[in-house]
């Protein structure tokens, strides 16, 4: 996340820095309800911090992963309960659309902790095309034994953004969080 | 333009409803999956659609009053999009349909100079990309199949093509080109041929559906109707 800073300059800026930092240290502790290893801030879905009253007031921007994802109303709701929690009175949360989120806004060690939960990570995200059919479908090394002899099972998995795929080394059937 | 905008909605909210249908009851699990997620993400699309129709409209309206306080004859959606689901095959073949059309659409509609309409269809196409080579695929499968599977995607489009004019009917003549050059192309691999000298029917956009969306409407509506302001 890059945290733009608002306010003009001097020890005001400092000041409102620190406290976003704050926030969002906060909100490195709000899970993913849906895959609850993943922190709001590690899917790369938080895209601004507005304080509009130190302490009191703070306005987050959220993204949503896919226009469907069932998630995000509780996200909202629990990124506000945590605010909330931490003194803050009102916690605005604003959703936009645009730009469009993409999985390389997931941070390293998201990745790595999808890994460990057993779901491969997105690679770096290629254009899907809507005009190749029957693709070779993206190579992924399965979370469990890193081989790369694996085989996609379905392009839609037990989430929206997740693919369903099965090692043939190692037999496991795994989750892929697919590019986006 | 709200009128426009509650027309896309529609169209999103009418399919992905007719595709969640299926969830519990698809041929095979991944399949029955997949199809789900594309309900998801057309229920999906139709909310941001919605949410931004209802600030147009102001005077309380709200994502849930428009989809469920409307009548069937204020819903703007294609006809294509209410029949009913018949077979797995014949629910595939509308979703490529629609797809093929709400692709080249959505492409046109993220250079709208409106902001929102255009960052609703530039977080949607990333969507309709995966519904689209999904249905072309399964379509080309089913029709290549056996010989029960091709008679079963012969007879979908006979009775799907005649609701096909209504989606093109105020389309911009790119759209309709594109729409025409992948449904070609496709029904080319697949062997399908385009059934000739079909009546087509149309009204969607005025208010004029088929008796399957009153249907579709009472279920979905019936628990709002019945109790209304009703919450989770």
């Amino acid at each position: 996340l890059i945290v733009i800073v608002s306010v003009s300059e001097g020890s005001a800026t400092a000041t409102i820095m620190t406290e976003k930092q704050t926030i969002l240290s906060l909100l490195y502790a709000v899970p993913d309800p849906e895959v609850p290893v993943l922190t709001v801030n590690d899917l790369g879905i938080i895209r601004d911090i507005n304080i509009i009253s130190p302490g009191k007031s703070v306005e987050i921007t959220i993204t949503p992963t896919y226009s469907g994802c069932p998630a995000m109303d509780t996200i909202s709701m629990n990124i506000k309960m945590m605010l909330l929690k931490n003194g803050y009175r009102d916690v605005i949360i604003t959703r936009v659309l645009s730009p469009a989120w993409t999985t390389d806004w997931m941070t390293e060690s998201g990745k790595d902790k999808l890994k460990a939960y057993g779901i491969a990570p997105p690679g770096k995200t290629m254009q899907v095309n809507a005009d190749v059919l029957f693709a070779e479908p993206a190579k992924v090394k399965c979370p469990q034994c890193n081989s790369l002899n694996t085989t996609l099972v379905s392009e839609f998995g037990s989430t929206a953004c997740k693919a369903l795929y099965k090692c043939r080394d190692c037999d496991e059937p795994f989750d892929y969080f697919k590019c986006h | 333009m709200t009128d426009y905008i509650l027309h896309l909605a529609d169209n999103a909210l009418v399919l992905g409803h007719r595709n969640s249908e299926w969830t519990g009851h698809g041929p095979i699990l991944e399949q029955d999956i997949a199809l789900s997620n594309i309900a998801l993400d057309l229920i999906g699309q139709s909310r941001n659609l919605y949410q931004y129709a209802s600030e147009l409209i102001g005077d309380g309206a709200t994502e849930d009053s428009l989809a469920y306080l409307r009548a069937p004859e204020e819903y703007r959606n294609n006809l294509l999009v209410e029949q009913l689901n018949g077979h797995w095959g014949k629910t595939i073949l509308r979703q490529f349909l629609f797809s093929a059309y709400q692709y080249p659409l959505y492409e046109l509609l993220s250079e709208h100079p409106d902001n929102k309409l255009s960052a609703i269809a530039r977080k949607s196409i990333k969507e309709v990309t995966y519904h689209l080579r999904w249905s072309s695929e399964w379509v080309i499968r089913l029709a290549q199949g056996t010989s029960l599977s091709n008679g079963k995607m012969k007879d979908a489009l006979n009775e799907l093509w005649p609701f096909t004019n209504d989606m093109l009917l105020h389309s911009e003549t790119s759209i309709k080109e594109k729409w025409q050059n992948r449904v070609d192309n496709i029904f080319k691999m697949a062997g399908l041929v385009i059934p000739k000298d079909v009546e087509m029917t149309t009204g969607g956009r005025e208010g004029k559906h088929t008796g399957h969306l009153y249907k579709m409407l009472e279920e979905m509506q019936c628990l709002q109707r019945t109790y209304p302001g009703m919450d989770w």
